[in-house]
């Protein structure tokens, strides 16, 4: 994008009109390091003398860190490459964009003189503000724990820490090291060490066997066959590293950007990524080309979600033009860890603190989108990037076979010891019985009679002889010990992995895949698995979120089964002689379109759409189709029910436009609208809700708040317009036993003085350290209450086809299937039954208690009917033994969980749930998810298989 | 909502077919691939395990009453004579039997049934490890075979040179070579004993050389058996070429000779046994042994009563199982029998 880059430059400078003149307004200290030129001077001194020392201290650092970086980085570069393909062919729409932001760009430089005058919707924003007096919050990181980074000072940063250079090594050996190292990891393997004594043992004279050399044959054939496949697969990691430690990065050098290899990028140095650049380390963002500070990245290499999501620069940084000002200042951040999601430092510029939180450094391995350029501080390089430390050996499993087979062969050589104790035993007390005769016995002849005086004739005395008989018993024994067994298994394995890689049934025509076989150790397994955990979301539908219904100010408005997917339908605006489409087309209910359009008595209707269109954090991304005028606009975000709302929201005629960090804009019934987001909190799964503040352009401040309907009914004030929250409940109910996804919309509207108390709030919090995360949560509960209801929505998502049989069979072959979803009970059940989880034959127990005690109470009986009925059926069962017995089914949610998990009554949830053959959990947190698959790990040597596809199912 | 990349996945695909097929990745259909090859299964049906237990009997029964007829028509006489020729005391008999005195010793025998010629003549050692590492080891193949191959010896350890001068034939087992004599009378008229080819051809052939000599045999510290005439060749050595054919359990015969003619019940046989070989050292017996043949070989019941034994067990199991069929007979693939539908729940 070199064609771009005057223009870009002429952006920075617009930008720092922009900030400069807002700067004022703010009364921003950073202002005088830019008016000061004599100061500048000053400061780039130190700098320019030091340079000379850089090019030693960088290669000390890299080879510092060659060594260190172990084992198992494998960087992977097929599907990074893959991904930049997927760029280049984006990359011609892309430019459409960047030039489509340039005219917004230019919009917000005339909205300057707005901003100006009225500076609140600038300040508040960015969600990463800082108010002055915010020291209070602050909590010091520890100071032995904390890592300083100096700011465009990688001398200074570098001279007291030695922080692993940019260059990273995913090989294992190098030339020298291969042999040692490489014979050193295969002698991990008991086996080939057992060989190995055995060929040492066939060498030695005294035992006298045959045909030495033959012995070591066969365990050096393997040695070296490993050991040339070892070094051609390190081989090829050196080639990759050398290709990703050449690639090209522009860093600030003497206040020019220049171009660097990616291995002597240096902690401290500020660097300049451009859109779809991968980034070559972690970075804290110091400013983007929005002008609010935002960065979209792309984090498919790290965890394959593929939606964007926000990173943000702060205000203080971002005003600044690294190139024009020099800027200096201090990062005080953790230590390097693997905790890809957390992030804690603090910035000092100027004199000046702020604190830095995951939302402010972008990872390596990201890639930069839909946005022109961003510049960070690189505080992590090399092998301490969050990538790499997280790639660094991937656990590896062992099959139960294996497993089995070692203790096998342990007790083999047990068994093996004890037989050739024996054997020496024996020959220990015959020897010394007869050894008066075994002098002259012909066939033992201990002495040499022949060459002058006798003496004994291969012969070391009894204990030695007893030694040598015992070695002699090993070698005679070995082949107790199968050497053969481990090299047939991988063999097996291998045509497992062929027959299993070339079945045509697994082959998926849509997709064009086949199945594919990653690790050969754990093939076997498969067919022992007893327990099926899987998500729902994506793994059992198909995460292509429908918008179904809508209940608004409690009138439900279905959207009838017929097709009427007409031209009329979609919805589209009018932009500069431009057409905009949304990407997706949704059905719309006729009832419901001609009510918003004819925009009488549809107050409730507009907030509602209003809130579906803003209470969220999609990101509009507008492309051309290539001739013609017609633009489609498509919604990228983190959560596919966030898409499909405001796709609805879009077709019913509240198209969100445009999104930065600071507002967004609403295209309402072809009128054009600017909200100021003055505040975004943000999803989490303990709120279960979202909420938005927006400034709407008739000066009101307006809360909106989205959520499961539990939590939101705790908020939502029941006492006004009693019947139209029991209307929507109802709704509610229905859409759920339908399976729908439902999430309820409420709004407040806030008057000056409680909007200024959040806002004071708001700040302290977000620009806390140390709690931060239950800080906000703390200010988003206070504002979200005394809501009022606007209605709800219900979202499908279709089951993939196949699920049904895939689970029944799955039922039928006793392998119990737990499905644990975030969806609500109802939905949850509905879900089940269509999926055949839930038959009709199936006695359902169902625990949603809110104690520990009635926990416990439901748990308990719920075992006394489990064991009633087993001994029912058993009864029953004798006289017919071919109809089994009424299965059942445990239904338990997310709020009993809490308090059955970590507690003693783990153990009667396993037994009631190994009662079970089908175990719904609904409302589950990702947390909890890993703990019930703990729960069974633990308590059974049964093989389970947890199934999920997203970063959630992690955990 | 899917319609839209759908459509526009369907799209190259209606203009180009051939580029689909080909980067398709469907596995190509192979009856090996997809695991579809013939096979054959058999299912074990009642009729088909009696069947197959009768056949066994039916065929093992009639093979083992011939063998141990074969084997009880064998006729053998077994006479131990290491504790009837000396008398005394361990170390006594020791002294004696390596003493210089006169070994001879008379052993009568009485032929119980007519016996065929040829009759074997062997002699059986008893607790003699031929069998042992250092024993088997103490040998040179190449020695035996060639005669420029005199000093490789290396092997032969203690008996590898004697006076400075290589043994030929080295190694402890030669050294060890069993040396007591028969000769057979029947009524005061001399049997001849035959002492040709009694030793493997092959070994005769190739491992013994027809140009090497004894030399050097038995001259050292330490008399062990037998001493060889070096005018004869090794591979006209048959005595040496039987014993160098290690046994492999500590009880075994080796032939000594054959007498080709019949015996006649109730004829007594007066052998002259010269008891020169030391088994007293270690407890060793010793024994003749002579024996008739059958076609199945030596006296041996052994190879009978397993016939016997597996044929009758194979016999009563293919009764057992028509009884109980007939009594008690069952469907065929009942599910209702599997164990977990037998009892519910208990997986």
């Amino acid at each position: 994008m070199d064609f771009n880059k005057p223009v870009e430059n002429s952006s920075k400078s617009d930008s720092i009109l922009y900030s400069s003149s807002r700067g004022s307004g703010l009364d921003s200290p950073s202002l005088r390091v830019s008016n000061h030129p004599a100061e500048n001077s000053v400061k780039s001194d130190p700098f320019m003398h030091s340079t000379s020392q850089r090019t030693a201290s960088s290669y000390q650092s890299a080879s510092h860190g060659a060594p260190n970086s172990a084992s198992g980085i494998e960087v992977n570069s097929v599907s990074e490459d893959s991904a930049r393909n997927d760029a280049f062919l984006h990359s011609s729409s892309r430019g459409s964009i960047s030039s489509y932001h340039w005219r917004s760009d230019g919009n917000s430089v005339r909205e300057v003189g707005f901003g100006d005058s009225d500076p609140k919707p600038v300040r508040h924003g960015s969600r990463t503000t800082e108010s002055e007096g915010l020291g209070l919050s602050q909590k010091e990181i520890n100071e032995e724990e904390a890592r300083f980074i100096y700011i465009n000072d990688p001398v200074k940063t570098n001279e007291r820490f030695e922080f692993a250079g940019n260059s990273i090594r995913t090989s294992k050996y190098s030339v020298i090291t291969f042999l040692p190292r490489n014979l050193f990891e295969q002698f991990h393997r008991v086996a080939y060490i057992y060989f190995l004594i055995i060929a040492v043992l066939n060498q030695l004279p005294q035992l006298a066997v045959f045909g030495r050399g033959a012995s070591v044959l066969p365990l050096a054939f393997v040695l070296t066959v490993s050991a040339i496949k070892d070094a051609f697969e390190d081989f090829r990691r050196h080639r990759s590293d050398n290709v990703e430690n050449n690639r090209l990065a522009s860093i600030l050098v003497n206040d020019k950007f220049e171009l660097k290899k990616w291995k002597y990028i240096e902690v401290g140095e500020v660097i300049k990524v451009s859109s779809n650049e991968t980034l070559p380390c972690d970075i804290v963002l110091l400013s983007t080309s929005d002008p609010t500070g935002v960065a979209y990245v792309q984090t498919i290499n790290l965890d394959g979600e593929s939606n964007l999501k926000t990173r943000y620069a702060k205000q203080e940084t971002h005003s600044k033009n690294p190139e024009k000002e020099n800027i200096s200042g201090l990062i005080k951040c953790d230590k390097p860890n693997r905790n890809v999601y957390g992030f804690q430092g603090t910035v000092e510029i100027d004199g000046k603190r702020m604190s830095l939180g995951p939302s402010n450094i972008i990872l390596r391995g990201c890639e930069l989108k839909n946005t022109d350029w961003a510049i960070g501080v690189v505080v992590y390089a090399g092998r301490e990037t969050k990538a790499m430390l997280n790639n660094a050996g991937a656990p590896s499993k062992r099959s139960r076979l294996e497993t089995q087979m070692n203790q096998e062969i342990i007790l083999l050589s047990l068994f093996l010891i004890a037989l050739c104790t024996i054997v020496s035993t024996l020959f220990g007390t015959w020897l010394k019985r007869h050894m008066a005769e075994v002098n002259e016995t012909p066939y033992y002849r201990k002495k040499d009679y022949n060459n002058g005086p006798p003496k004994d004739y291969n012969y070391y005395g009894i204990g030695l002889e007893i030694f040598f008989t015992f070695l002699m018993a090993v070698i005679v024994f070995q082949i107790m010990i199968p050497i053969s067994l481990y090299i047939s298994m991988e063999l097996v394995r291998v045509g497992q992995a062929y027959f299993m890689n070339r079945d045509a049934t697994m082959y998926d025509s849509v997709s064009n895949r086949t199945f594919q076989c990653r690790a050969l150790n754990i093939n076997e397994d498969l067919g022992q698995i007893k327990y099926v955990f899987s998500d729902k979301t994506g793994t059992l539908t198909e995460n292509k979120m429908e918008f179904k219904c809508a209940s608004i100010w409690g009138t439900d408005y279905s959207i009838s089964t017929v097709d009427e997917l007409d031209e009329q339908n979609t919805y589209s605006i009018t932009v500069d002689e431009q057409v905009l489409t949304p990407k997706v087309k949704v059905k719309v209910d006729p009832t419901l379109h001609r009510l918003v359009n004819s925009g009488n008595n549809a107050r409730h209707v507009y907030d509602f759409f209003l809130a579906l269109a803003a209470c969220n954090t999609i990101v509009p991304i507008v492309t051309s189709s290539s001739g013609s005028d017609v633009r489609t606009v498509d919604y990228q975000g983190e959560s596919p029910d966030e898409q499909a709302l405001v796709f609805a929201a879009a077709a019913y005629g509240f198209m969100l436009v445009e999104r930065t960090s600071g507002h967004i804009v609403i295209d309402v019934q072809g009128e054009k609208q600017r909200f100021d987001v003055l505040g975004l909190h943000e999803f989490d799964s303990d709120r279960k809700r979202m909420s938005v503040i927006l400034g709407c352009p008739d000066n009101t401040v307006k809360v909106f708040v989205k959520g499961a309907d539990t939590t939101m009914f705790s908020v939502i004030d029941k006492s006004l317009n009693t019947d139209v929250v029991q209307a929507t409940e109802s709704h509610l109910h229905s859409y759920s036993t339908l399976g729908l996804r439902t999430l309820v919309v409420g709004m407040r509207e806030l008057d000056h003085l409680e909007f200024e108390r959040w806002q004071s709030s708001y700040e302290a919090a977000s620009t806390a350290i140390m709690g931060r995360a239950s800080q906000l949560r703390k200010v988003a509960s206070s504002i979200e209450k005394e809501l009022t209801i606007l209605g709800a929505s219900a979202i499908e998502d279709k089951l993939q086809p196949g699920v049904p049989e895939a689970i029944e069979s799955l039922r039928n072959a006793g392998i119990k299937v737990w499905v644990l979803t975030g969806d609500k009970q109802e939905t949850a059940i509905s879900i089940g039954y269509s999926s055949k989880l839930l038959t009709g034959r199936m006695k359902q127990i169902i625990i949603n208690k809110n104690s520990k005690e009635s926990c416990r109470r439901s748990l308990r009986e719920a075992l006394d009917m489990s064991n009633n009925m087993s001994t029912v059926t058993r009864g029953v069962g004798d006289n017919d033994g071919i109809s089994g017995p009424a299965q059942l089914a445990l239904i338990i949610d997310g709020s009993s969980l809490v308090y059955v998990l970590d507690s003693e009554l783990e153990e009667e949830l396993f037994l009631l749930a190994s009662r079970c053959d089908v175990v719904l959990c609904c409302r589950v947190a990702p947390l909890q998810k890993a703990g019930i698959v703990a729960l069974i790990k633990q308590r059974t040597d049964d093989m389970t298989l947890a199934i999920g596809d997203g970063a959630n199912d992690v955990s | 909502m899917s319609s839209n990349p759908a459509s526009s996945s369907g799209g190259p695909g209606s203009t180009d077919p051939s580029a689909v097929r080909r980067n398709s990745k469907r596995p190509k259909y192979s009856k090996f691939t997809q695991q579809e090859l013939p096979a054959c299964k058999p299912i074990l049906t009642p009729r088909w395990v009696i069947s197959a237990f009768m056949v066994v009997s039916i065929v093992f029964i009639p093979i083992g009453v011939a063998s141990l007829f074969a084997s009880r028509d064998v006729v053998e006489i077994v006479d131990r004579y290491d504790g009837e020729c000396i008398n005394g005391t361990k170390t006594e008999k020791i002294r004696h039997i390596q003493g210089p005195g006169n070994k001879a010793c008379t052993r009568t025998l009485t032929v119980t049934k007519h016996m065929k010629a040829p009759i074997y003549i062997y002699y059986q050692l008893d607790n003699f490890y031929q069998n042992h590492r250092r024993y088997v080891k103490s040998r040179s193949d190449q020695q035996l075979r060639h005669r420029g191959s005199a000093d490789a010896t290396s092997d032969c350890r203690p008996e590898d040179t004697a006076n400075g001068k290589p043994i030929v034939p080295c190694g402890l087992i030669a050294w060890s070579l069993f040396n007591d004599t028969y000769s057979f009378a029947v009524s005061n008229r001399n049997l001849t004993v035959n002492k040709k080819e009694i030793s493997w051809k092959s070994d005769r052939d190739h491992k013994f050389g027809k140009d090497v000599f004894p030399s050097n045999f038995q001259s050292g510290g330490l008399i062990g058996g037998a001493s060889l005439n070096e005018s004869i060749p090794l591979s006209e050595q048959e005595d040496l070429i039987v014993w160098m054919r290690t046994a492999a359990l500590p009880t075994f015969r080796k032939l000594y000779g054959r007498i080709e003619q019949d015996l006649q019940p109730n004829d007594v046989i007066n052998v002259v046994v010269m008891n020169n070989y030391n088994t007293y050292s270690f407890n060793g017996k010793k024994m003749l042994v002579l024996s008739t043949t059958s076609w199945l070989g030596g006296k041996n019941d052994f190879l009978g009563i397993a016939y016997l034994t597996v044929g009758g067990l194979c016999f009563f199991l293919a009764m057992l199982f028509t009884i109980i069929y007939l009594v008690k007979p069952r469907r065929l693939g009942d599910p209702s029998y599997l164990s977990w539908n037998r009892n519910p729940g208990g997986r």
